[in-house]
């Protein structure tokens, strides 16, 4: 319990910092930012609604602190601004819009990427020595190297265009309405299916090759070979003893994955065009909508550490020793 | 069984419960290191044996070796391990899986890191139990239960994790697990080494007494000579792969016969008196990947000649239940002992 | 100076350290040798051919000459990422660990936050803001990176903290720095190194990442502006395969390259795999559980009775 706690204030003070880090940045940049939005905005909104987009950046005529406490405030009435790409949306109906697809696209193939590494991991494990533990490793770690939006780009080329198997944009079929029926369904998967290749194919690696070193040192625990000296079977000395706690190590990581995917997963979106969050942030970029941007910042941060939590949560629920 | 045979086992009594005779143990590497040569030794039925030696001495790597639980790089390479007229080095894994824990039982080397961190304790004692018997959960837990009263824990412990109990108490519970299916032989890796003095008496008195009421043999592996006085009723001592000796422990207290037996012996100091010097043995034990010629003890010998520079001493057996490999062993009166005071007894 | 001769043993290494070696010459030497990739020269997307070995890009450039340039620039900014990151992630953990205590909580706090932030979207705020090029690039990365660094050496130093010398060192009186310095870190170095490939490769491929959104100076010449270029419009693909597809192999061929070389680092630092082999090649492929069951291999000198049981 007590452990949980500490990792919550722990978020908390990582949320904080990221706020700051919205707030300090666009101040860092050459030139003033108030004026910046100003140019933008003018003669599109109404004056009053300018001076409210301010007031939620921070940009008043004030000392810093003030700054920072007018920020805040329109942190905490979840103004986020306007967007300029796609004007005169608000910043957060964006977001919103693209939270599910990213959520969709990244959740899924993290889980996918963690199990089959960690079963592949771990049959490497077992072979120790192998052809295929000689082989695997290095090949994955190539594979690995490879940027995500490049492997992306070779993907959607050779299956999507020359071959024509699967779509090429989209995260759904023009045609079709967003609704629970099977066509909707069916589509959604066969849009996600190579971005989320691209992804599981770079980040499975990593996977492989902790589970494997992971099971390779729980196997040569004392408790393992007591669990052997026991006359146990060989598929309970390798679930209950060994799996178990060679998984833990994988767990932890697990949360740091997550926010690595969803960087990389950024990009991938770019490259198919998938309505996420990255390619919102493309977007933004492109059109210089900073709004847009800081907003997509502590968005994603934020999903990331609520994501660590639970995963926090879950290693304390696998591991006993955790549990004070 | 030739004559040697049935002295190391004591003769016409009944044929001995464990029987290694002529094993070796290799570690390979860049080129193999002999970590165990030659070894022969037998464990009576009801006996407490304690295996002795340095650190390194290979008597861990033995007593594993025989048992098929040393994970590589070793090897065996020779050898024969009897165990109830079965060949343990020929057996299969199922076999092997049969054997273990029902009639030989082994706890390791500190407890600590032998029990697993994410299962209770419960756990650990009743998945052996329901591994080799029909039993039903509930039977198992109950056993389970009566096996740590047994070893002097309360059996509400047994939802306990190994993390909330102290090092002695898991020691303990290894023992538990060990008991579970009233094997014919226990056998314990240096199983007081992490542990204080006052905890080590107490599971090993505990361990003695249960074996004289359950008439179980004990394989005791250690390098702590006290202990191994007090609690055994045979030791062997080993020296850099080797055995040097085998004797019934008033044997070894009233004299040793082997030179670094008698060091061993001497060094320790509850036999001397006040105000006697400290008697170690001189040198230091020899790197296994490279040996001594000959006796492997010779250059720390003061006793030794020319023979035993050259010669591996061969193993012979002096009187039933003894084993002497030495080519000048001592005689039986320890000289630098004040024969007027009996050697220090327990009880 | 064992250490350097260990790599040289490894065959992976050489093959690593050949592989760097060629790029080494081609960023120090290509410019010199290729046509001036600004250049517009031909019709746009042309394919590989004798003349044009990539074929031109969608401006008519030349595309061999656009991925030999933009290697200095790229290989240059992700290895000086790699080293700062390092260094600063190196000299983090082992204070952390060195003092412990306080010192240690707050060093870690830190470095925990800055590993919890994701990298690529604050990368991406942060380059957005100031001013373009590929400095900026190189100290957003490093700013997003250290973290992991940091906390890997901090455990390894951890572990080293109670070792004998250390606390040797300690007693004499030694200066703090010294001590990390002199004695921890050098018996650290497959670690180190291991951090320092990963940190350079994370860096060159978030470069090419800000890059190719347009974040860097898309008037110098480089991987990730290459790959900006060909992708300008909305319309990611064409049928012009060769204006992408290098970059990636080129950064996937430098990347196994320096793992090859990290691979012969740890052979040197860890014999447990030459041990491995010689046992392997005594008993035969053990998998899995059977591993732990101890094999019996009989003696050459039995040779008549040869026989390997279970």
């Amino acid at each position: 319990m007590i452990h949980l706690l500490r990792r919550f204030a722990f978020y908390l003070l990582a949320a904080w910092v990221s706020l700051s880090l919205n707030f300090l940045i666009p101040r860092l940049a050459p030139g003033d930012p108030a004026s910046a939005l100003q140019l933008r905005f003018q003669g599109r909104l109404e004056p009053e609604a300018l001076q409210a987009m301010k007031r939620a950046f921070g940009y008043v005529d004030a000392p810093l602190p003030e700054q920072y406490l007018s920020y805040l405030g329109g942190l905490c009435r979840g103004d986020l601004g306007i967007s300029v790409s796609y004007f005169p949306a608000r910043v957060t109906e964006v977001i919103a819009d693209g939270l599910f697809w990213t959520l969709f696209l990244s959740g899924v193939s993290v889980l996918i990427s963690f199990t089959l590494g960690s079963l592949l991991g771990a049959v490497l494990a077992f072979r120790r020595g192998s052809v295929a533990d000689a082989l695997l490793p290095p090949l994955l770690t190539f594979l690995g190297a490879f940027p995500y939006f490049w492997l992306a780009m070779l993907l959607l080329y050779v299956f999507g265009f020359s071959l024509d198997w699967l779509p090429v944009r989209h995260a759904y079929s023009d045609e079709l309405e967003p609704g629970v029926s099977a066509a909707f369904v069916a589509s959604a998967l066969s849009h996600a299916f190579l971005p989320s290749l691209s992804i599981v194919l770079t980040s499975v690696g990593a996977w492989v090759l902790s589970m494997r070193n992971n099971l390779m040192a729980t196997l040569s625990e004392d408790y393992v070979l007591l669990a052997v000296a026991k006359g146990l079977s060989p598929a309970k000395v390798l679930f209950r003893y060994a799996a178990r706690s060679a998984i833990l190590p994988s767990v932890t990581g697990f949360g740091m994955a997550l926010g690595f995917v969803l960087s990389g997963s950024l990009l991938t979106e770019i490259v198919f065009s998938y309505p996420g969050q990255g390619f919102l942030l493309y977007q933004a970029v492109k059109n210089q909508d900073y709004a847009l941007m800081q907003g997509l910042f502590l968005f994603i941060t934020l999903a990331v550490l609520l994501a660590n939590w639970l995963v926090d949560v879950a290693h304390v629920l696998l591991d006993p020793r955790l549990r004070r | 069984m030739s004559d040697l045979e049935s002295r190391l086992s004591g003769g016409d009594e009944e044929s001995p419960l464990l029987s290694i005779r002529n094993l070796s143990v290799d570690y390979v590497g860049r080129s193999a290191v002999r970590a165990v040569d030659d070894l022969s030794l037998d464990i009576r039925r009801g006996e407490i044996f304690g295996l002795l030696g340095e650190s390194g001495s290979g008597k861990s790597t033995a007593i594993l070796a025989a048992l098929r639980l040393l994970p590589p790089p070793a090897v065996i390479v020779s050898g024969q391990v009897m165990f109830e007229g079965v060949d343990l080095l020929t057996l299969d894994e199922g076999a092997l899986r049969r054997l273990r824990f029902r009639r030989i039982a082994v706890v390791l080397q500190s407890a600590m890191n032998a029990l697993s961190p994410v299962l209770s304790i419960g756990e650990q004692i009743t998945d052996v139990i329901l591994a080799h018997e029909a039993a039903s959960r509930g039977d198992a837990w109950a056993r389970a239960g009566e096996l740590l009263e047994l070893v002097g824990i309360e059996a509400v412990r047994l939802r306990s994790y190994p993390h909330e109990l102290s090092g002695g108490m898991r020691q303990r519970v290894g023992l538990a697990v060990a008991l579970a299916l009233r094997p014919a032989l226990v056998v314990l890796d240096e199983p007081t080494t992490a542990l204080d003095v006052v905890v080590e008496r107490q599971i090993l008195q505990r361990l003695a007494e249960l074996s004289h009421a359950r008439g179980f043999s004990i394989l005791l592996v250690s390098h702590d000579v006290s202990s191994m006085l007090e609690f055994c009723d045979r030791l062997g001592v080993l020296y850099a792969g080797r055995v040097c000796e085998v004797a019934p422990r008033a044997d070894l207290e009233s004299g040793a016969r082997h030179p670094y037996t008698r060091g061993l012996l001497d060094s320790l100091l509850s036999r001397h008196q006040a105000g006697t010097r400290l008697v170690g043995i001189p040198g230091a034990p020899p790197d296994i990947a490279r040996p001594p010629s000959g006796c492997r003890f010779h250059p720390r010998c003061a006793f030794r000649v020319d023979l035993c520079e050259h010669t591996i001493p061969p193993l012979f057996a002096p009187a039933a239940g003894r084993a002497l490999a030495c080519h000048r062993p001592l005689q039986l009166v320890p000289p630098d002992v004040d024969a007027s005071v009996p050697p220090r007894r327990t009880p | 100076m064992m250490l350097l001769r260990g790599i040289w043993d490894s065959r992976q290494a050489r093959l690593g350290l050949a592989l760097l070696a060629l790029f080494a010459a081609v960023a120090a030497l290509g410019p010199f040798l290729t046509r001036d990739p600004a250049a517009f020269l031909a019709d746009p997307l042309l394919p590989p051919s004798a003349e044009f070995w990539l074929g031109t890009t969608r401006q008519g450039q030349d595309a061999f000459a656009q991925l030999i340039v933009g290697t200095r620039s790229s290989l240059g900014i992700g290895l000086l990422v790699g080293v700062l990151v390092m260094s600063i992630g190196s000299l983090v953990g082992l204070t952390a660990a060195y003092f412990g205590g306080l010192v240690d909580d707050v060093l870690s706090l830190i470095v925990g936050v800055f590993l919890i932030l994701p990298g690529l979207p604050l990368a991406v705020l942060l380059a957005a803001f100031l001013e373009a090029g590929p400095l900026t690039i190189a100290a957003v990365l490093v700013l997003t990176g250290w973290a992991w660094n940091a906390r890997v050496v901090r455990a390894q130093a951890l572990a080293l903290r109670r070792r004998d010398y250390v606390l040797a060192a300690i007693a004499l009186g030694e200066h703090p720095l010294r001590i990390m310095l002199l004695e921890m870190l050098p018996n650290m170095t497959s670690i180190v190194f291991s951090s320092f490939i990963a940190a350079t490769m994370h860096a060159i491929g978030a470069q090419v990442g800000l890059e190719f959104l347009g974040l860097g100076d898309v008037s110098q010449v480089t991987w990730g502006t290459n790959l900006f270029w060909a992708v300008t419009n909305q319309d990611i693909l064409t049928e012009s395969w060769w204006t992408i597809l290098p970059t990636g192999l080129a950064i996937a061929l430098f990347g196994f390259a320096l793992a090859q070389v990290n691979y012969g680092v740890d052979e040197v630092t860890s014999p447990r795999l030459k041990v491995d082999r010689a046992y392997t090649a005594l008993v035969g492929q053990r998998t899995g559980l059977r591993r732990l069951l101890t094999p019996v291999v009989l003696a050459r000198s039995d040779a008549d009775r040869e026989r390997t049981s279970a």
